[in-house]
């Protein structure tokens, strides 16, 4: 299908307590490509097969989470007609001057009924370091740790989960591609932009704003099993995996950088089109659906945000 | 080595001062304290210094706010101890993430 509206999740924006133990985790452990560091203090990075020129985004704080979600948008056209779109759904919008972070177009931002951040933007430099477009080859120098290709998207905890999910499906043309009800409500929801199934998710969650996991996609279960290495080698605090999920089918492992931030890496999952019937997950059958081998939810990975 | 004692739960353990009493009370098989995010972001592991000293790692504020550190509270994953330590768990009902003991499927 044609992407004319929300290509993918763009950047994250990641508050950490220790910048120079952050920039070792995400470079050397993830394998991500350090990009610069400014004045302000803020790192950036990419994942090696992306394109454009940053990816992720990190801040010293003294409180670890998420700052803001970008979404690339097709063309700028897109970009102001979403403007309006979520102006006219009662959402404020504020505009982000172009260079607020270095070679970032402008930006609108507006704060979702979860709580959180979200930019959309068009223009973004490309990278000096971009895969090969001519005659290429697979990759231009040897990925590093675990081999994360690309940021692919963050799993986000905040109330309200319906009214947000209209705000995605009804104004930037999401669908939802699965979800787990509960008798009480939703308590999970998973949406798409693309082809992937997921590019966002949300779980219920009474603290507005909160952080679940940026997962990072790797090429092959092989890679899983590679980062698996890596992160018991070098002691990097894990959470669940390598194993596989019921919703998405993704293969993954979770742990978390060193001012406890979730991350994901994880490889597959299905191809998705809108044509597709919604997933539906019971509340019981929830444990299969986030851990299919287990069959068993963690309290860990549950409970746990930044 | 230095000896961490958890007050009112009969348990104590060996730390050195290069690990954090968290993992060395989980490797001396203590589970009274969560194994959460282990860099001092999630807050479970909230404990509340009670005597001794200890270098502490930068902490999440949302969880141990400059004079609740001033008051002895911590997370546990961040205490490098510098003394023999005793601590109690101190959860901050508010605020910190609580790991539930009930199983899943009775919660609300």
């Amino acid at each position: 299908m044609a992407l004319t509206g929300v290509l993918r999740p763009g950047f994250v924006q990641l508050r950490v307590l220790d910048i120079d133990e952050a920039l070792a985790h995400y470079r050397d452990r993830l394998g991500l490509e350090l990009v610069g560091t400014e004045a302000d203090g803020r790192v950036y990075l990419r994942g090696y097969d992306e394109f454009d020129r940053h990816s992720v985004i990190l801040r010293p704080a003294d409180e670890p989470g998420i700052d803001v979600l970008g979404f690339k948008v097709a063309s700028e056209e897109a970009l102001d007609e979403f403007g309006q779109r979520i102006e006219k759904a009662g959402l404020g919008t504020t505009v982000v001057p172009a260079g607020e972070q270095p070679g970032l177009g402008r930006r609108i931002r507006f704060v979702v009924p979860t709580g959180h951040q979200i930019d959309l933007y068009s223009s973004i430099e490309q990278s000096a370091d971009a895969p090969g477009a001519l005659n290429p080859d697979v990759w231009k120098s040897e990925p590093r740790g675990m081999r994360a290709q690309r940021f692919d998207h963050c799993l986000l905890y905040g109330p309200d989960i319906d009214d947000v999910t209209r705000v995605f499906v009804d104004v930037l043309d999401f669908s939802v591609t699965e979800r787990i009800d509960t008798p009480d409500g939703t308590l999970a929801v998973w949406l798409s932009c693309s082809n992937k199934a997921h590019d966002i998710a949300f779980v219920n969650h009474e603290q507005p704003g909160k952080f679940h996991h940026a997962a990072f996609f790797l090429e092959s279960w092989s890679d899983i099993g590679h980062a698996a290495d890596v992160i018991a080698r070098y002691d990097v605090a894990r959470d669940i995996g390598p194993t596989r999920h019921g919703i998405t089918r993704g293969q993954t492992i979770y742990f978390f950088d060193p001012s406890g931030n979730r991350n994901e890496v994880f490889s597959g999952g299905y191809t998705y089109y809108p044509d597709n019937p919604i997933r539906l997950w019971s509340a019981d059958q929830a444990a299969k659906g986030i851990f299919y081998y287990e069959k068993e939810l963690n309290d860990r990975f549950l409970a746990v945000v930044t | 080595m230095f000896r961490i004692e958890i007050q009112g739960h009969n348990f104590a353990f060996d730390c050195g001062p290069d690990n954090n009493v968290l993992l060395a009370s989980r490797a001396a098989g203590g589970r009274i304290l969560p194994l959460g995010c282990r860099g001092g972001g999630c807050g479970v592991c909230r404990v509340r210094i009670l005597s001794g000293s200890a270098q502490l790692k930068p902490m999440s504020r949302a969880h141990v706010s400059v004079q609740e550190e001033g008051q002895g509270y911590a997370l546990a994953c961040r205490v490098y101890p510098l003394s023999d330590i005793c601590m109690e768990p101190a959860a901050a009902k508010a605020r910190a993430v609580k790991l539930d003991p009930k199983p899943i499927a009775e919660r609300k």
